[in-house]
């Protein structure tokens, strides 16, 4: 039989997802994919998978599900979050950023997250859902990919791709940490010029506010409105994820993974690509500030955060169990105080 | 090129500016309005980037006036790709796509239109001279976007030019034939939605199982013919049967 899990309950959100549907926007199809492409990239290192594997998007609260057809691998990147598996009556509680293998018949839970608004919970193999329009990302608001185009419920079965060999488990030792103040780079553009003078200040300078209004699309922000030279309107041109809308009330819309393709709202300015990944970490009532960078310091920062994937990558180590080593201790650790630096 | 009646060649980078969008985007952009010459340019460079894709190139998108360009930052920069771009020779072709003309069923009116009479109180129109307006106009499909498979198709007549609804619809049929200021286009699926609907037709636009996915292409026209509710039922009966071949007019200049 196919391994496979059943959900016992789905959690908040949770969704197939792998890096994006590229190729069609200009049909009108998002990109989606995962907000946290970066907890993608690194929960697929630590089940052996290629880089943009589907996996499953987790937000604020994560799965419980059962185990069938045979055992499987998993790890939980992104944040952290109390795993427990279930068999015979024995529950054993893990961590995030480490594979864990799951025996057949078991029952995963994984908890609320923490320093995070999403996580994603990659497994050996990849989730097996047809791709569509060459990606399996989930687009909530088409209602297509992923699995049957929306997020799991209660009795949703997914099987997953075959696997010819599994190494160790491994577990990345210095995962990067929650981040309590958030700056993003951004570069000014493309609509810069339709904004005043005082309204780039603000938005460079001040302090914003994700509202209750944040999703998958993208992010109402609370702070000082921006004021236009003219109108907010314009004749609607290409958005990229991460550009800045500002509609006629001037308090900014940062959008995310399925935003639509074209849009008639003036954009002050784009989050880097670098900095993607922890926009799409931000709960509402996060603080987020802006800095401003030219485009060729920003794709400068794409190489190093690149490089800064490539490290954390090949810096993964087989777990240890029961060795002096106390990997989940070291994790509650490092995310208590910080001490690693964030990325 | 080459013989002596070749057009002037003009060069690209005389015609747009780069409008930064981050470091994986920027805009190619022709001009501030809404017209068929800019928007032919748009869409004329897709074309020419599409037949000789520089190194890093991820997609295009076309809109109204400009062109986002995605890019791999780790292949290659903007800087790079927009010396490429703006070198790039505009030959004066506007003829973009396939250039079909679609001909598009539409119930006008009643449940199928439930703003048409407010649109001709609101013009001075007859509900009969909104619907000739509307369907004796050939439309140019400028761009696709706001959901997968809509379409932008312009320009409608300036008679019947009214702004957005002021209470949008939380939910808009799919197949609505809608139109808000100098546009009209059909909602490819249920969606909340500002324009007046003033028509249906059972014609789908959007199949994501296939490639390209929507009905529609950049460079086709679009003319709508209004079709009474046999014909409609009919129609939407082979539609669901899969055995409905929408209509063209065959290509355009």
């Amino acid at each position: 039989m196919t391994r496979h899990f059943r959900i016992l309950q789905p959690g908040l959100q949770s969704t197939v997802q792998d890096l994006g549907r590229i190729g069609f926007q200009a049909y009108g199809v998002p990109v989606c994919g995962a907000l946290d492409s970066m907890a993608l990239r690194l929960a697929n290192a630590l089940v052996g998978n290629a880089t943009g594997a589907a996996a499953l998007e987790i937000r604020l609260l994560g799965p419980a599900f059962e185990v069938s057809g045979g055992p499987l691998r998993m790890a939980l990147a992104g944040a952290s979050a109390d795993t427990e598996v279930t068999i015979g009556g024995e529950t054993q509680r893990y961590g995030a950023w480490r594979a864990i293998d799951v025996p057949e018949g078991a029952r995963v839970r994984i908890g609320a997250l923490a320093g995070s608004g999403c996580a994603v919970l990659a497994f050996a193999g990849g989730i097996d859902v047809p791709p569509v329009l060459g990606s399996r990302s989930t687009d909530l608001k088409g209602g297509f990919g992923g699995h049957e185009g929306r997020s799991l419920a209660a009795g949703d079965r997914l099987n997953l791709s075959n696997v010819r060999d599994l190494g160790p488990c491994l577990a990345l030792p210095s995962p990067p940490v929650a981040e309590t103040e958030v700056t993003l780079r951004a570069v000014p553009g493309p609509q810069a010029d339709a904004f005043t003078e005082a309204a780039l200040e603000a938005f460079f300078h001040t302090p914003y506010r994700v509202s209750r209004e944040a999703d998958r699309m993208g992010m109402r922000l609370d702070g000082t409105p921006l004021t236009f030279r003219g109108g907010a309107d314009i004749a609607s041109d290409g958005i990229v994820t991460g550009a800045v809308q500002v509609p006629g009330s001037g308090l900014p819309i940062l959008l995310l993974a399925d935003h639509q393709t074209i849009g008639g709202y003036a954009k002050i300015a784009t989050i880097i690509s670098a900095d993607l990944p922890r926009a799409g970490r931000l709960l509402p009532g996060a603080t987020l500030r802006f800095r401003a960078v030219s485009v060729a310091e920003a794709e400068a920062a794409r190489r190093a955060a690149e490089a800064e994937m490539q490290r954390l990558i090949a810096s993964m180590v087989p777990v240890r169990e029961g060795a002096g080593l106390n990997l989940e201790a070291l994790y509650g650790a490092n995310l208590i105080s910080g001490a690693v630096s964030g990325i | 090129m080459g013989d002596g009646t070749a057009m002037r060649v003009r060069r690209l980078g005389a015609r747009a500016r780069f409008l930064p969008a981050g470091d994986t985007a920027f805009a190619v952009e022709f001009g501030e309005r809404i017209d068929p010459a800019i928007n032919a340019l748009v869409h004329r460079t897709a074309t020419l980037l599409a037949a000789a894709p520089p190194e890093g190139l991820v997609e295009t998108v076309p809109s109204f006036r400009s062109l986002l360009v995605h890019y791999d930052p780790l292949t290659t920069n903007a800087e790079t790709l927009q010396q490429l771009i703006g070198d790039l020779e505009l030959d004066g072709a506007t003829s973009t796509g396939a250039g079909r003309i679609w001909r598009i069923p539409a119930l006008y009116g009643g449940a199928s239109g439930a703003d048409l009479a407010e649109v001709a109180a609101a013009t001075g129109l007859s509900e009969a001279e909104v619907i000739a307006l509307h369907a004796g106009t050939l439309y140019r499909v400028y761009a696709q976007g706001f959901l997968p498979g809509f379409a932008y198709l312009g320009d409608l007549p300036a008679s019947l030019d009214l702004p957005r609804r002021t209470n949008p619809r939380v939910r808009v049929p799919a197949g609505s034939v809608a139109i808000a200021q100098r546009m009209t286009g059909i909602y490819p699926v249920e969606s909340p939605g500002g324009w007046h609907l003033i028509g249906h037709t059972p014609l789908r636009f959007f199949d994501p199982g296939k490639a390209p996915p929507t009905l529609f292409a950049p460079g086709d026209a679009v003319r709508f013919v209004p079709v009474d509710a046999d014909a409609h039922a009919a129609i939407a009966e082979a539609v669901a049967q899969g055995r409905y071949v929408p209509d063209t007019e065959g290509l355009s200049t």
